[in-house]
């Protein structure tokens, strides 16, 4: 664990976590979701838990930020409330 | 009822940070987690399984069954969204 | 409905990287004992490989080279594989996923046989994955219409 990276990421991870559920516009949320991920995932990676980041990096930042896509295309993109 | 569930949040969350309190530091050889079981992986995951890799040997091996029933959850799972959302050809 | 894109760099840069993400994919999952990786993130990267494939060219372009009935057949047979590695354990008297017992059929030892049960289950999960994943993006991007969209 290296506390100056720690301190870099982790307030980035917090942005990008409020910023994803405050934003108005779906597919800016949908990107941010994504970033969120690839943050959690270098921060595992930092931690020594390499699998776990693959995972993340394959599952979170990859996949899944293609279906929200797909979902949004498919929707609508603006929010209600 | 906004304020109500920022209340909640933030309430859930202070206790989570408090008992994050008692964590064992990072990596510490002490700490129960890396007592107890993983010791013996670690010294026993080449000799047995011949696989460098120690998680995939715990995930395919030593726990065999946890991820021969995780694969049937996604296979599930893919049915399922394609008995919901798929319109068969007319 | 996803429409074509006439882009010629778009399709141009697709067209160089799908064989890289599969062939990475594909080391993913075989080299998953090594190094990290595994199945369940090969089998991610090689559906992403495919939702490029629809996002570059058409619908009916990536049904050609990948074929709805190839892709329900691939579903279940990463399961299979993966139950049938350890139903062949079980029949050659061992437990079940016991891969040690599979050097009677395969000319390795016990410990080198568990490094290829693990090897054929993790196959079977990357195929199993890849499939699901290419499914249910095929389902969520046409809301479940893709099987008339080929037809018109």
């Amino acid at each position: 664990m290296i506390w100056q990276l720690d301190l870099i990421l982790l307030p980035l991870v917090i942005i990008c976590a409020i910023a994803a559920i405050t934003v108005r516009d779906l597919f800016s949320a949908t990107v941010l979701l994504g970033a969120f991920s690839f943050l959690m995932c270098m921060l595992w990676a930092e931690m020594g838990a390499v699998d776990v980041a693959f995972t993340e990096a394959a599952v979170g930042a990859g996949v899944s930020t293609a279906f929200f896509i797909a979902a949004v295309f498919v929707t609508t993109r603006r929010t209600k409330d | 009822m906004k304020s109500l569930a920022f209340i909640a949040t933030i309430i859930t969350g202070a206790l989570l940070i408090f008992a994050t309190v008692d964590f064992p530091d990072w990596g510490d050889p002490n700490s129960p987690a890396s007592l107890h079981v993983s010791p013996r992986y670690i010294e026993k995951t080449v000799k047995e399984t011949g696989v460098p890799n120690m998680v995939t040997s715990v995930l395919a091996d030593y726990r065999g069954y946890d991820t021969l029933f995780e694969t049937t959850v996604i296979f599930t799972a893919g049915i399922t969204a394609v008995m919901l959302i798929r319109r068969p050809r007319k | 409905m996803i429409t074509p894109l006439e882009n010629i760099i778009i399709k141009t840069l697709c067209r160089l990287l799908i064989p890289f993400i599969q062939l990475f994919g594909l080391y993913v999952i075989v080299h998953g004992h090594g190094s990290p990786g595994g199945g369940f993130q090969g089998g991610c990267i090689l559906a992403a490989s495919f939702v490029l494939v629809v996002v570059a060219f058409d619908l009916p372009e990536a049904k050609r080279r990948f074929s709805e009935k190839l892709n329900n057949i691939f579903c279940s047979l990463g399961v299979f594989i993966y139950a049938w590695t350890g139903w062949m354990c079980l029949l050659l008297g061992a437990n079940f996923l016991d891969y040690g017992i599979l050097n009677k059929i395969l000319p390795v030892n016990p410990v080198m046989a568990r490094y290829y049960g693990m090897f054929s289950i993790e196959v079977g999960v990357g195929i199993t994955v890849m499939a699901i994943m290419v499914s249910l993006f095929l389902d969520l991007v046409t809301g479940g219409k893709h099987e008339e969209a080929l037809d018109e």
